[in-house]
C-alpha cells in the first residue's frame, strides 16, 4: 500500500511544481495576480505532499517495511531505532527525497516570506524554484524512485552500511543538504534579475541573508564531514581531498567569493556580471557535485550507487548553464560596470583579490578533481592527482586569503592613503612579525606553520583593533565598554558578524596548521603487558575482550595511557564484526584536547588474545577545527540578524 | 588604471596556471592495472594500481608489520608489500587500489592502501557468522 501512495503523492506533486512554475512566470510576465496566487497555492501544495512523501518514507523505515526495495536495502531487524530514521537519507534515492523536501521548505519560506516585498522579482524567483523542485520530483518519480516495490518481499533487509551508524549521519548530510539547496534561492534571484532586468542591488539585498544561511550550512556540513571522517574512521584525518569532499568544497569556495563580492556592488555599483555569473557558478557547482558523487565516473572511496540519476544531473546542469548563459548574453549592456576602480590600493582591490584567489581555488580543486577524465580523454591514460597536488597548489592561495581577510575589512575604498594604511596595519604587521619571531625562537621549524601562525595572528590584530577603536568611540558618549561593544555589535551586526566568521576561519587555520605540521604517529605490536610510547605518552596494552552488541560483535583492546603528569587512562579501541559485513570496521578510541588528541586504533590481533597491532596518533591542535567551527555559527547567526542600524 | 589591472590580473593569472602545472607534474600518479603494470614496469614511477586482492595471498607479520599480498586483474599478478595494518574493508577476493612505487627488485612497494568499498552489502552469511561466533568464544576463553 504505502509504495503506490508514496508514488501517487510523488508524481502529483511533480504535476503541480510544474503547474506552479508555469503559473509563476506567466503571472510575472503577464502581471497577472491571480496567476501568482495559484502559483503561490502549487508552492503549498508541492510542500505538503513531499512532506507527506518522507513522512512515509521514515514510516516504511520504522514499521521495515521490505515491499520497498530502498527500505530492505539500507536497514534490517537488527537496525537500531535511531538508525532507522536516519537510514532514510542513508542511500541515494532517500537522499534525494530529503533534497526535494528542503528545496520546497526553502520555497515555501520564500513564499511566506518575500511575496510582498519584492514584486518584480519574486514571481520569477518563484517560477525558478519551482522549476528546479520539478526537476528532483522528476528524479524521484523516474530515475531514482524511492518508493519502488521489491518482489519477493524479503524476510529481512540488508541493512545499514556499519559505517553511516554514527550520530554523524543525522547531522552531516542535513547540514550539506541544507547548503547545498539553500544556495538555490540567491540562483533563482539572479535569474530572476536577469530575465526582468532588474540588475541593481535590489537582488543582492533580497538574497543577502539566505546566501549567508546557505553557505552557514555548507560550512557545517563541512566540518561535520571532517568531525565523522576523523572519528569513525580510523585514518586520523579530517580531509582527505577525495573528489566527494571536493565537490562539497567547491560551490563553498565560490559562494565565500560571491558573499565578499557583493559588497563591492551594494557599494559602488561594479561587479554586477561578475555576482550574476558567481551566483549561477555556485548553483551549477552543488549540481555538478551530485552528478560527480551519483555518475561513478570519478573513483572515491565513498561508497554511492551508480545510476543513471548522474547523467540526469549533467543534462540539467547543461540546461541551466545553457539558459543562464543565454540571458547573461541577452542583458550584456545591462550588466556594466557604473563605478569605476580608482586604486590599487583600496578595499575594492582587496576584494577583488579574494575573489581571484578563492575562484582559483575552486578551479583548481575543480582540475584536480576531474584530471583523471582529462587525461584519459587527451592522452588515453588515467592519471590522477593525489592530495599533494591539492595541498600545494591551495596552501599558497589560502595563506593569501587568511592575509586579505586582515587587509579587507580595514583598508579604506577607492584609494587608500600612506596614513590611512598606518593607522590600521601597523601594529597589526608588528604582531604578526613579532609572532613569527617568537614561533621561530620556540623552535617552530617548519616556515610554513610559522607563516600560516603570523598570517593568523596579524588578522586576529586587525580585528581587534577595530573592535577596540569603535569601542573606544562609543564610548566617548559615556557608554560603559560592554554596553559599548553589545551596541557595536547588534547595531552593526554585519560587518562585526563577519569579524566573528572570520574569527571562527582564523580558529580552523590554527588547528589545520597544528594538525598538519606537528601531528606525529607510530604504529606497533604490543603483547599483553607491553607498551609503546609516542610523544610522552605510555600506551601499555592489557589486553582483549568480547562483546556482543544488538547488531554487531565487538573485539575490544584495553590500554593503559600515561604521560607521566596526570593518572593513567583506559583506552578502548575496538573492532566491529557485522554481518552483513564480510569484514571488521575499526571502532576508534581517542581522548580530546586543546593542546592535543590521543587517538588509537586497533590495527589487528591475535585470535587467543595475546597480542595486537595498534597505531597511535597524537594529533596537534585538532579540537580548534571544531571549535572554530562554534565561533563560526555565532558569526553566520549574529550576520544573519535584522540589520538594526536603521531602526536605531 | 585599467591597465594596472589587468597587468596585475595576468601576473596573477600566470602564476596560479604555473602552479597548477607544477603540481600537476610533481604529483601526477599513473593508474594502471596489473597487466598495464608488468607489460612495461618503470621503478621509481608513482602508480596506483588497482586489482582484486588473490584469495591465498595475504601474509601479515605482526611483529614486523610487514603486510603482504598479490593484486591481480585475472592476467597477471603483482606482488605488493606495504609495512602497517591493512585498512577497514581489505580483504581478500576483495578489489583493493595501493599506491606507491615498482621497486627494481620486483615488487610494488605501497606507501598506501584504498580499499574498494562497496554498497552492495553481502547478505548474512551463515558460515561467516558462526566464524565471529568463535572468535568471540575463543577470544571470551582467555578474558573475562
Amino acid at each position: 500500500m504505502t509504495p503506490e501512495l508514496g508514488q501517487g503523492v510523488l508524481l502529483v506533486a511533480l504535476g503541480l511544481a510544474l503547474y506552479g512554475g508555469a503559473a509563476a512566470a506567466a503571472g510575472g510576465r503577464l502581471g497577472r495576480p491571480a496567476l501568482l496566487e495559484s502559483a503561490q497555492h502549487a508552492a503549498l501544495g508541492v510542500f505538503g505532499l513531499l512532506t507527506l512523501a518522507f513522512a512515509l518514507l521514515v514510516y516504511a523505515f520504522l514499521t521495515f517495511d521490505f515491499s520497498i526495495r530502498y527500505v530492505a536495502g539500507n536497514t534490517n531487524l537488527g537496525t537500531p531505532f535511531y538508525y532507522r530514521i536516519t537510514g532514510v537519507w542513508g542511500a541515494l534515492e532517500g537522499s534525494i527525497v530529503l533534497w526535494g523536501w528542503m528545496l520546497a521548505l526553502y520555497t515555501l519560506i520564500l513564499v511566506l516570506r518575500q511575496r510582498e516585498r519584492a514584486r518584480e522579482l519574486y514571481p520569477w524567483a518563484l517560477a525558478v524554484m519551482l522549476g528546479v523542485l520539478a526537476f528532483f520530483l522528476f528524479i524521484m518519480t523516474l530515475a531514482a524512485p524511492p518508493f519502488a516495490r521489491l518482489t519477493p518481499v524479503p524476510a529481512d533487509g540488508r541493512g545499514l552500511n556499519p559505517l553511516l551508524e554514527d550520530t554523524g549521519m543525522i547531522t552531516h548530510p542535513v547540514a550539506l543538504y541544507l547548503g547545498f539547496t539553500g544556495f538555490t534561492v540567491p540562483f533563482a534571484f539572479a535569474v530572476a534579475a536577469l530575465v526582468t532586468g532588474r540588475l541593481g542591488d535590489a537582488w543582492i539585498a533580497l538574497t543577502r541573508r539566505w546566501t549567508i544561511v546557505a553557505w552557514y550550512f555548507l560550512s557545517l556540513g563541512l566540518l561535520i564531514g571532517g568531525w565523522w571522517s576523523y572519528h569513525v574512521l580510523g585514518w586520523g584525518g579530517y580531509w582527505a581531498w577525495d573528489p566527494v569532499e571536493n565537490a562539497a568544497f567547491m560551490p563553498w569556495l565560490t559562494g565565500t567569493a560571491f558573499l565578499h563580492s557583493v559588497m563591492i556592488q551594494e557599494r559602488r555599483r561594479m561587479l554586477k556580471l561578475w555576482n550574476v555569473a558567481l551566483v549561477v557558478l555556485t548553483f551549477a557547482l552543488t549540481l555538478f557535485g551530485t552528478f560527480l558523487t551519483r555518475s561513478g565516473v570519478i573513483a572515491s572511496v565513498h561508497a554511492f550507487s551508480q545510476g543513471t540519476v548522474g547523467m540526469f544531473f549533467l543534462a540539467f546542469l547543461a540546461l541551466v548553464l545553457l539558459v543562464s548563459l543565454g540571458l547573461l548574453a541577452w542583458r550584456w549592456d545591462a550588466l556594466r560596470s557604473q563605478g569605476q576602480l580608482d586604486s590599487v590600493v583600496s578595499r575594492e582591490s582587496a576584494f577583488l583579490l579574494n575573489n581571484v584567489l578563492l575562484v582559483a581555488a575552486a578551479f583548481t580543486v575543480f582540475f584536480g578533481t576531474v584530471f583523471p577524465l582529462l587525461s584519459e580523454a587527451l592522452r588515453g591514460v588515467k592519471v590522477s592527482v593525489g592530495a599533494p597536488f591539492f595541498n600545494q597548489v591551495n596552501v599558497p592561495l589560502f595563506l593569501g586569503l587568511i592575509f586579505l581577510m586582515g587587509v579587507g575589512p580595514l583598508i579604506a575604498w577607492r584609494r587608500a592613503s600612506p596614513d590611512n594604511l598606518r593607522r590600521n596595519f601597523l601594529a597589526p604587521v608588528a604582531v604578526g612579525v613579532v609572532a613569527a619571531a617568537l614561533f621561530f625562537a620556540l623552535g617552530v621549524r617548519s616556515a610554513l606553520a610559522a607563516l600560516s601562525l603570523a598570517l593568523t595572528l596579524f588578522v586576529a590584530a586587525t580585528i581587534a583593533l577595530d573592535v577596540v577603536r569603535a569601542t573606544r568611540a562609543r564610548r566617548r558618549n559615556g557608554e560603559g565598554v560592554l554596553r559599548a561593544l553589545g551596541t557595536l555589535v547588534t547595531r552593526h551586526n554585519r560587518r562585526y558578524g563577519g569579524f566573528v566568521v572570520h574569527l571562527g576561519i582564523l580558529v580552523i587555520a590554527l588547528g589545520v596548521t597544528g594538525s598538519q605540521a606537528w601531528s606525529v604517529q607510530t604504529e606497533t605490536t604490543l603483547r599483553v603487558g607491553e607498551a609503546a610510547e609516542l610523544a610522552g605518552y605510555r600506551i601499555r596494552f592489557d589486553g582483549l575482550a568480547a562483546r556482543e552488541e544488538s547488531n554487531h560483535f565487538k573485539v575490544v583492546g584495553r590500554f593503559t595511557v600515561s604521560n607521566g603528569t596526570s593518572r593513567p587512562g583506559i583506552m578502548q579501541p575496538s573492532k566491529k564484526f557485522y554481518p552483513q559485513e564480510q569484514t571488521p570496521i575499526a571502532g576508534v578510541d581517542y581522548w580530546i584536547g586543546l593542546k592535543e588528541d590521543v587517538y588509537l586504533v586497533l590495527g589487528d590481533f591475535a585470535r587467543d588474545g595475546s597480542q595486537a597491532t595498534i597505531k597511535v596518533q597524537v594529533n596537534r591542535l585538532v579540537t580548534w577545527i571544531w571549535i572554530g567551527g562554534a565561533v563560526l555559527t555565532l558569526g553566520a547567526l549574529l550576520a544573519v540578524m535584522p540589520e538594526r542600524r536603521r531602526a536605531a | 588604471m585599467t591597465r594596472k589591472f589587468v597587468a596585475g590580473g595576468v601576473v596573477i593569472a600566470a602564476a596560479i596556471a604555473y602552479m597548477i602545472y607544477a603540481g600537476v607534474t610533481q604529483s601526477a600518479v599513473y593508474f594502471v592495472t596489473p597487466s598495464e603494470l608488468t607489460a612495461a614496469p618503470v621503478a621509481g614511477k608513482a602508480y596506483r594500481l588497482g586489482g582484486l586482492v588473490a584469495p591465498g595471498s595475504l601474509r601479515w607479520e605482526p611483529q614486523t608489520l610487514d603486510l603482504s599480498f598479490t593484486l591481480t586483474d585475472g592476467k597477471a599478478s603483482v606482488p605488493v608489500r606495504h609495512r602497517g595494518t591493512a585498512p577497514d574493508l581489505f580483504a581478500e577476493g576483495r578489489g583493493a587500489v595501493v599506491e606507491g612505487r615498482w621497486t627494481p627488485d620486483g615488487h610494488f612497494a605501497a606507501t598506501l592502501i584504498l580499499a574498494k568499498h562497496s554498497e552492495d552489502y553481502q547478505a548474512p552469511h551463515d558460515q561467516a557468522e558462526a566464524g565471529y561466533r568463535e572468535l568471540i568464544r575463543s577470544l571470551r576463553g582467555t578474558r573475562e
